[in-house]
């Protein structure tokens, strides 16, 4: 496949996700923020993501499996995931992380395991967003060609 | 290479969360600041030599010369964090007859009016709601440059995702006139 038509696929493909609302402007301050010098920049951020989520998503689903369900300490995870989620841009994860706190307050154990789950869903659908996208990034890369900016009028 | 410049700032960055201190530290290098980031109000305080005890630090202060003591130009904190708050640290910050002139900005990731006042009354130059993004970071530059000259700064409005700030001329308090809900 030419360059420029995975270029356009990548631009087509990263439009669908702020569209489809998987992510948010603050994707798009990542970017602004690699450069020649950062090159992998968003890459690294959005990894460290992976390995914190994943970690964050057991301790949740231990913290929720005791007999004694510690909300606050539920609450500390979810509110780290929260933080997280918000900082790289995935909006979808966001949101299910705040519904989840609303649960963890009233310390409502159906709530807060129903939102586990929905948590759970929205990380592993933005993980595989963003392998999907690196994936282009790197195969525009190995071609030859350059990453094109996405211009997005916010 | 050679020296430092002396004009570079150089900024202290806490925060317990290892993406947004990777974020942050992004955020200030690309506007040419010099950053340490640390994931702790305890290691800020050791990095600055501020120890619990006045003694040491007097002790600290007479010994350290200009070239052992590091310089710090602001330190921008997280406020949730383990053990000690960015509150906690701005507290000590301000309290210490060392450090106590070093702009403190404080980061949140939650909007909420009464921890925003008490840290501002307390001493912060800012509060930043997260995630911060390079317009929050062009607000440093007028804290950063009080402490190279002796001119007030210019009285200016900010407005942030529902809170409106008032900076005086003589840089005592902010005020908030109301609350945008957006």
């Amino acid at each position: 496949m030419e360059v420029v038509q995975i270029q356009r696929n990548l631009v087509d493909y990263t439009k669908s996700l702020f569209m489809e609302g998987f992510l948010d402007g603050q994707f798009l301050q990542l970017q602004q923020l690699q450069d020649e010098s950062n090159p992998d920049f968003v890459a690294e951020v959005v990894s460290l993501f992976f390995d914190d989520s994943q970690k964050l998503l057991n301790e949740l689903t231990i913290a929720l499996d005791q007999p004694i369900v510690d909300f606050k300490k539920v609450d500390a995870h979810v509110h780290q995931l929260k933080g997280s989620s918000s900082s790289i841009g995935a909006q979808k994860v966001k949101n299910a992380c705040i519904a989840f706190r609303n649960f963890c307050e009233v310390q409502n154990i159906e709530g807060c395991l129903t939102c586990l789950q929905q948590v759970k869903l929205e990380y592993y659908l933005a993980k595989n967003k963003f392998e999907t996208l690196f994936r282009l990034e790197q195969q525009i890369v190995a071609s030859g060609g350059s990453i094109p900016m996405i211009e997005m009028g916010f | 290479m050679g020296m430092a410049t002396q004009t570079q700032f150089h900024v202290l960055a806490v925060d317990d969360s290892l993406i947004d201190r990777k974020l942050i530290e992004r955020l200030l290098k690309t506007s040419s600041y010099q950053v340490t980031a640390v994931d702790s109000g305890n290691k800020a305080l050791e990095f600055l030599g501020l120890n619990d005890n006045e003694e040491d630090e007097e002790r600290n202060s007479s010994v350290a010369s200009d070239d052992q003591q590091v310089r710090v130009n602001l330190i921008i904190t997280d406020y949730c964090m383990p053990g000690m708050t960015g509150y906690d640290l701005l507290r000590k910050i301000k309290q210490s007859s060392s450090f106590k002139d070093i702009p403190v900005v404080i980061m949140s990731s939650e909007n909420i009016p009464s921890r925003i006042n008490r840290c501002l009354e307390d001493g912060a130059e800012e509060f930043f709601l997260k995630p911060v993004q390079l317009s929050d970071v062009s607000k440093l530059k007028p804290h950063l440059m009080k402490g190279i000259t002796s001119k007030e700064t210019k009285s200016n409005i900010n407005k942030r995702k529902g809170m409106e700030e008032i900076h005086s001329p003589d840089r005592t308090r902010a005020r908030y006139s109301e609350l945008e809900v957006v």
